[in-house]
């Protein structure tokens, strides 16, 4: 099988039981989700859904239609094999023990991420960026001693044809 | 116009031209039964809700119309899943109104609470709770859109107490407008003409149809589409009918219990043009080995049913009908050369296949289930509406009787539900009351909704039992005596009613065969009866349905006897 990642982006009406039916679909037909994101577009009634899954050609081909056909589901975008942008956040609690302090703001400042909690013996780091970015920082910080993290999942948006970023929905 | 939401429901019933309407009582639904009553909307009283469901099913695939069905709450509610996710892999269409308790206890765990929205999300095409009774006009007419459009299926509507009793000031809602909902019925040209251009190069076509075409009143289509290329025609059980059983080009039906022909087709054929078929296993058998010489063109108006589970040439997207009768169009303008001499070698094949071997059994002294069958068809020329259970008798039924127009074979096909026969058989009786209705059943599946005989003679209903009793679970058992060293495990039945005595019991008919000679006179007996009848057979105990393609076998490899 060549399984792949696949970026979904999913207009879907903004109504209760909505998020339960795709995600129905995708445990009732074996499918897998590696992220999920919903929130709300600039109409309040309709929201993003961005999903990660890993597939392989006809599979996600088979996704896509069957995301189709649910009543609530307005459009379906296949971002993977297009020109798109994507980010990733994640807060990220590190331990800070005084010898390690330096180190960490140093990375801090090469990954240009932020501080936003600081404790005796912990900061929490915000980090954004794409998955590339989120690997190199995570191995990097791994040593010091990781003691949570939370992940949005991926977000993402097709680029437009003339370079500009626009969210039309 | 002040209404109560019951009301509106009736109102709204009316306007979507709701005769017949399958159902049972219960708390939550009282103010809507109680509105039912000053209409003029006949009620059908089941005896279990699974009942109602596979009722309005058959009442749904006999007519072409939405069948509707009205339950309580709770176990009213869950008791209708299996009906519903049957017409679901069938494709019916179908609402099906539940009650809910009052919407300020939902989520409380009251008496008779159960999540149905949820529990039925993955089986229905929609569904929908109503909270406000403001909205309730405007589902209604939603879900019967859904419901009857596009790829047909099942709409539940779960309706809590105080949304159908509360009064409001009804306003008729506007125009039903579904942002995405949008199926498509006129197909691609541009691929219409590459499916032209395979048909007329094709030697060794085929045409294979399925219940879409009779979902898309497509038969007559079809049937000049086969006649116009000399394209001989299968069909999978759910498309049984849409080509007459009795043409020189029909091959039987194809898959696990298919005639040799037609399976021996689908291996050699140069060609498939499959019209509204989903590829299923119980056709496909191992699915790398199938039509493997063979080019697909593939019209269906569901893009899932496409490529799902196998690899297609020309995808056409589009209703059946409407397809079919524009390849019809082009290809009248097409020179196809002389069809007779081009497909003489190809028919030649076929009707040798057909005549080294066809379907056989021999009738010795006891009675064959397959003899029973035979004899119903002779004797009904053909014409009733055939249901089934599930099983040898749904094999039999599909194998012996030879269709001959469009919704008269009613079967569980996807979801094979045992107990859908009688109440299907019930709903067809009501959706044409001047038709004879049959329903072949075995002595296992009979028993799993028998409770409906108390309807059918409740409402006069003539329907008609021919009960296949082997007194085992046969189809499994057959598996058991062919792949399992003949361990009968769970499926001896040696102990059930006495069918005669408790179709008495119900105020029906009760006959009974046991011997071949009898055969004839009691289906004459029974079928002529104006009333409920159930007629018992009691056949070979360990008689089996051939061919068979053992699962996970190529489809051309089957067991003949």
């Amino acid at each position: 099988m060549n399984e792949q990642k696949h970026i979904l982006s999913i207009l879907v009406e903004n109504k209760p039981g909505v998020l339960s039916r795709i995600v129905g679909l995708f445990s009732g037909r074996g499918y897998n989700i590696e992220s999920l994101c919903v929130a709300e577009t600039m109409d309040p009634l309709v929201s993003r859904i961005t999903l990660v899954t890993m597939a392989d050609t006809p599979v996600v081909e088979q996704i896509v239609k069957q995301l189709h056909k649910l009543i609530n589901v307005i459009k379906v975008y296949e971002l993977t094999g297009s020109s798109y942008v994507q980010r990733e956040m994640s807060l990220i609690k590190i331990q800070a023990k005084p010898e390690y302090r330096a180190e960490i703001l140093r990375i801090v400042d090469i990954f240009r991420c932020k501080v936003v909690d600081v404790g005796q013996e912990h900061y929490t780091l915000e980090v954004t960026g794409d998955e590339g970015k989120m690997t190199a920082i995570l191995n990097l910080l791994k040593p010091i001693g990781i003691k949570e993290i939370a992940k949005t999942g991926i977000i993402a948006l097709f680029r437009e044809s003339n370079g500009g970023l626009k969210d039309k929905d | 116009m002040k209404l109560t939401g019951a009301q509106i429901l009736m109102k709204m019933l009316k306007e979507e031209g709701v005769d017949t309407i399958f159902g049972f009582p219960g708390g939550v639904v009282i103010d809507i039964y109680d509105e039912l009553t000053k209409t003029d909307i006949k009620h059908i009283l089941v005896r279990h809700e699974q009942g109602a469901v596979h009722a309005a099913d058959g009442y749904a695939r006999a007519s072409g119309k939405v069948g509707v069905c009205l339950v309580t709450s709770g176990p009213g509610a869950t008791n209708t899943v299996t009906g519903i996710a049957c017409a679901y892999m069938d494709s019916i269409p179908m609402v099906i109104f539940t009650g809910q308790v009052p919407t300020q206890l939902i989520g409380n765990d009251a008496f008779q609470e159960v999540d149905i929205v949820g529990i039925t999300r993955p089986c229905t095409k929609h569904n929908y709770l109503v909270k406000r009774t403001e909205d309730l006009a405007r589902v209604v007419k939603e879900a019967f859109v859904i419901a009857a459009s596009g790829r047909p299926g099942p709409v539940l509507i779960d309706i809590p107490k105080d949304v159908s009793s509360t009064k409001i000031t009804y306003k008729e809602p506007k125009k039903i407008e579904l942002k995405s909902y949008n199926p498509t019925y006129s197909p691609n040209m541009k691929q219409l003409h590459k499916a032209v251009k395979l048909i007329k190069n094709a030697k060794k076509p085929i045409v294979f149809a399925g219940g879409g075409v009779v979902l898309s009143k497509g038969s007559k289509e079809l049937t000049e589409l086969a006649h116009k290329t000399q394209t001989p025609v299968t069909c999978s059980l759910m498309g049984l009918g849409v080509f007459p059983g009795t043409d020189r080009l029909w091959l039987g039906m194809v898959g696990m219990h298919g005639t040799y022909r037609a399976n021996m087709c689908t291996g050699d054929c140069d060609l498939i043009v499959a019209v509204g078929v989903r590829f299923d296993d119980r056709v496909t058998g191992k699915i790398d080995t199938f039509a493997p010489n063979a080019k697909i063109v593939h019209i269906d108006i569901d893009p899932t049913s496409i490529r799902k589970n196998i690899p297609v040439t020309v995808p056409i997207v589009g209703d059946c009908k409407i397809t079919l009768s524009l390849l019809n169009k082009l290809l009248d303008k097409e020179d196809l050369g002389n069809l007779k001499t081009k497909r003489k070698k190809w028919l030649d094949q076929v009707e040798k296949w057909k005549r080294t071997t066809p379907l056989a059994y021999k009738q010795k002294n006891i009675i064959k289930p397959q003899y029973v069958v035979e004899k119903l068809y002779e004797l009904t020329k053909g014409k009733a509406i055939i249901t089934t259970e599930v099983g040898q008798n749904q094999m039999w039924a599909a194998q012996y009787y030879h269709f001959k127009k469009p919704n008269h074979f009613i079967t569980s096909g996807g979801l094979g539900v045992m107990g859908f026969g009688l109440p299907a058989a019930i709903g067809a009786q009501l959706a044409c009351p001047g038709k004879l209705v049959v329903d072949i059943a075995g002595d296992g599946s009979i028993q799993m909704n028998i409770q409906e005989m108390a309807t059918a003679v409740q409402y006069g209903l003539p329907v008609k039992i021919v009960i296949l009793n082997n007194q085992y679970l046969g189809m499994v058992r057959q598996w058991q005596e062919l792949f399992y060293d003949k361990r009968y495990s769970g499926t001896n039945m040696e102990h059930a009613p006495d069918f005669v005595k408790l179709a008495e019991a119900y105020g029906a008919v009760g006959l009974r065969a046991t011997k071949p000679e009898e055969v004839e006179s009691v289906l004459k007996k029974g079928l002529s009866s104006p009333k409920t009848v159930i007629m018992e057979f009691v056949v070979e105990r360990e008689e089996c349905v051939y061919p068979m393609v053992p699962a996970g076998a190529a489809i051309t490899e089957m067991l003949l006897a």
